[in-house]
């Protein structure tokens, strides 16, 4: 975990520190049972080859997750995650990375919290947006 | 994207928009909460060590994001969230996409809380789009925590075509 971020500290536009995954086939077969999700084209190759794919592929629900870490570990201990959310729009394989990464689209403050809104994504190796979302953060404030 | 000529939305299925599912009962318990947090790759130990969980101010291991507890499993009785008896409708499609999930969090949740999830369909949308006429089915879960508390909503699509 790094240093916690503040409310001052960050600015429309910045990125956040992004967060690479590259997951093995063992950790899907670890998020199958850490999920319930126990559908076979994500652990079994001749299922999946037989479903039209090329290979097993990474669970959307993972890739979420993963974003969901990522916002997590930028909010810190004194901070909290809100919203996060992606949409399904591509696939990722086992064994490449996955890219999580976030740039800040709104800092306001609202109910007597500091707010930011975020882009988050997941990004191919080709630098493809397979899962876009967004996430809302609250941050400590130096003063408060 | 264009609407396809023919809705295969029916007047039953209307009906079913805004209609709560029976509930079912997620159990956040420590073993899963870590397993969770095990398959992601978290390692913020708040996931996983009780004593540093409650040293930053938390009951107990705090459940990782997404994390929403385990349905209680009964053999015979395999009730998923979101696919509960009296919302279940049938469509001539035959596969099935997950379109996209968001978590709203309004609390914090901990080992040893028991969950109480509720889904409802908000909306039915069809589509042309490059895989031919689809189904868009719009759900959100509720899960309130053993004092009666909403402390999540899940919101999902599932894209059938």
């Amino acid at each position: 975990m790094a240093e916690q971020v503040y409310f001052e500290d960050v600015a429309e536009g910045q990125e956040i520190p992004k967060l690479v995954k590259n997951c093995s086939s063992q950790q899907l077969v670890m998020w199958a049972a850490g999920s319930g999700d126990f559908y076979q084209i994500h652990y079994d190759k001749d299922f999946a080859q037989g479903n039209g794919l090329k290979g097993i592929i990474v669970h959307g629900a993972l890739k979420n997750a993963f974003l969901g870490q990522l916002v997590h570990d930028w909010a810190g201990d004194k901070g909290f995650v809100r919203r996060f959310s992606c949409q399904y729009r591509g696939m990722d394989y086992p064994n490449q990375e996955i890219i999580c990464r976030g740039v800040i689209t709104k800092k306001y403050q609202e109910g007597g919290q500091n707010l930011l809104d975020l882009d988050i994504w997941t990004e191919n190796p080709e630098g493809q947006k397979t899962s876009p979302g967004t996430a809302t953060v609250a941050l400590p404030s130096k003063s408060a | 994207m264009t609407q396809p000529e023919q809705s295969v939305v029916t007047d039953e299925m209307r009906q079913l928009v805004g209609k709560e599912s029976q509930p079912v009962t997620l159990e956040v318990d420590k073993t899963g909460c870590r397993m969770f947090a095990r398959a992601v790759g978290h390692t913020d130990l708040i996931f996983y060590d009780e004593e540093y969980a409650k040293s930053k101010g938390y009951r107990s291991i705090v459940a990782p994001p997404a994390y929403t507890g385990t349905p209680i499993f009964t053999p015979g009785k395999g009730l998923a969230v979101g696919e509960v008896g009296g919302l279940s409708f049938s469509v001539p499609y035959k596969r099935v996409l997950n379109g996209g999930t968001e978590y709203e969090y309004l609390d914090t949740v901990c080992a040893g809380d028991v969950l109480t999830a509720t889904t409802a369909i908000t909306s039915f949308q069809e589509r042309v789009a490059s895989l031919g006429p689809m189904l868009i089915t719009a759900r959100e879960t509720t899960y309130k925590n053993q004092e009666g508390k909403a402390v999540v909503k899940m919101r999902g699509t599932l894209i059938q075509y």
